[in-house]
This record gives C-alpha cells, sequence and structure tokens, in this order.
C-alpha cells in the first residue's frame, strides 16, 4: 500500500464519518458545520486526485460561500430545535425503499465486476492548462453558466422582494 | 499510484447514497438542502476520479459547471424557504401542501 492510498483511506473515512454525523445531526447548525469538514476531506481528495484549481474553488465556494449561506438563513429564521423525532416513520418506509434499491443496483454493479484494472497513476492538472481547455473547448458552456448564475441572482432577489412588498401592501391595507 | 477505480466509485455512491438519504428520510427544508448538496459532492468526487483514469480534463470541466449550478441552485433554494417561512413559520415540508 502506497502513503498515496493510505492518504485516500483516511480522506474517504473522513468524508464519510463527517457526512453520517452531519445527517443524523437535531441541531442543524452543528449538521452545516459538520459538513463543512467534510468538504474540506473532498478538497484534499480533489489535490490528491490531481486538481488542486477544483480543490481551492471546493473550499472557496462550497465550504466558504454556500455552506456559510445555509448558517445566515438558519441563524435568521431562528430554526428551534423540532421537538418531533429524528426520522420520522412516516419517511421511514419511503426512505427504506430508497435505499434498499439503491443498495440493490449497487451491489449487482459490483457483482457485475469491473475489470481488474491497476491502480490510477498521479496527474496533475495544471491550473494554466485547465484554464486553456476550459476556454477553448468549452467556452460556449462557460458563457451559459455565467447566464444562469445571473439570472439565479435576479430571481433571489425577486422572490425576496416579492415577499416585502406584499407584507407592506398587508400593512398599507390594515391601516 | 493511489487506489482502483472502482474504490473511488465505492466512495461516491456511499457519499450520494447519503445524501439522498438525508433529503428522502429528514422532514426539514433545509436539511433536504443540504441532502441536495451531499449528492452533488458525490458526484464531483466521481467525476474527478473518472478525469484521472481516462487522463482527460472533461470531468475537471465538468465539475466547474456543477460548482455554478449548485450555487444557482442554493440561493433560489434559500430564498424560497425564505419566503414560504414568513407565510407559515414552519420548517416541515407537509405543511406546504396548498397551492397559493
Amino acid at each position: 500500500m502506497t502513503l498515496h492510498a493510505i492518504l485516500f483511506y483516511l480522506l474517504a473515512g473522513l468524508i464519510l464519518g463527517t457526512t453520517a454525523l452531519a445527517v443524523t445531526r437535531r441541531n442543524l447548525v452543528h449538521a452545516v458545520v459538520y459538513l463543512v469538514l467534510s468538504f474540506f476531506g473532498t478538497a484534499m481528495l480533489f489535490y490528491l486526485f490531481g486538481a488542486p484549481l477544483l480543490a481551492a474553488l471546493e473550499v472557496i465556494i462550497y465550504a466558504g460561500a454556500i455552506m456559510v449561506l445555509f448558517l445566515f438563513i438558519i441563524m435568521m429564521l431562528r430554526v428551534d430545535r423540532s421537538p418531533e423525532p429524528l426520522f420520522p416513520l412516516r419517511q421511514g418506509l419511503p426512505a427504506l425503499g430508497v435505499v434498499l434499491t439503491y443498495l440493490s443496483v449497487g451491489g449487482l454493479m459490483l457483482r457485475g465486476g469491473a475489470p481488474d484494472e491497476g491502480a490510477l497513476a498521479t496527474a496533475v492538472a495544471e491550473p494554466q492548462a485547465f484554464g486553456l481547455f476550459l476556454f477553448q473547448r468549452h467556452w460556449l458552456a462557460v458563457e451559459i453558466v455565467s447566464l444562469l448564475l445571473l439570472v439565479a441572482l435576479v430571481g433571489a432577489l425577486h422572490v425576496s422582494r416579492r415577499a416585502g412588498s406584499e407584507e407592506k401592501e398587508e400593512e398599507e391595507g390594515a391601516a | 499510484m493511489i487506489v482502483p477505480y472502482s474504490q473511488v466509485l465505492i466512495l461516491a455512491g456511499t457519499l450520494f447514497l447519503l445524501g439522498l438519504f438525508c433529503t428522502v428520510a429528514r422532514r426539514n427544508l433545509i436539511m433536504m438542502l443540504l441532502g441536495v448538496e451531499i449528492m452533488l459532492n458525490a458526484a464531483m468526487v466521481a467525476l474527478i476520479g473518472g478525469a484521472l483514469r481516462w487522463q482527460t480534463m472533461e470531468g475537471h470541466a465538468l465539475v466547474l459547471f456543477i460548482f455554478a449550478v449548485a450555487a444557482a441552485e442554493v440561493s433560489i433554494g434559500l430564498a424560497l424557504i425564505v419566503c414560504l417561512h414568513r407565510g407559515k413559520a414552519s420548517m416541515d415540508p407537509g405543511a406546504y401542501n396548498a397551492l397559493g
């Protein structure tokens, strides 16, 4: 077992452990913080797999921006710890069905057997080469994605403003 | 030499299963959105592993686009949750069963 393999198993254990803890937390803030740890582990896994730019972006965008947005919303809405059970029975049967289907399909795929291939060789995608590749081969997709982000920004603004203006109208109607 | 690609797929599959379970079993809007994030993360792990397996950068490009889609999804989803919360002050998806 090489050093890289040991690192992979350590990171896999970290990612799966912290994600499982996050899924089973009752306190939403704890769940988000455990998920940040999981995303840090994923970033290190990306670095191990030779994607340093994407590892940095994972920390900046996923662990940084998205999870902080979640924390912000949780604290803004003051979501209380719900007294109801963590996994209600009403959801138990569908969840069990989905999990069993998933596991059986996965088991069949494993039994089908991948051809015995060797371990992955290490390689690094330099950020410069990756950027050139991206803007030479996928420039249209980059433009579309930028448009998508703009639409999401406008949509989020619209959704939150409409709710605000409705409240104002109600207040004016009451007055 | 790291590990065979099948083990990377097993890791990504288990992570995806955790996200799926979180989305289906939890009755809390924010936890359901977190489950979707976990599933996207699992897809990214599989893509990066595949890019290394076939020594191409297509997987990296796709992961970059997944970042953008995840950011858009979370911003819209959280804005909708805030909008819903103003109306009923409940985090239970079962409370929102009426149109309009």
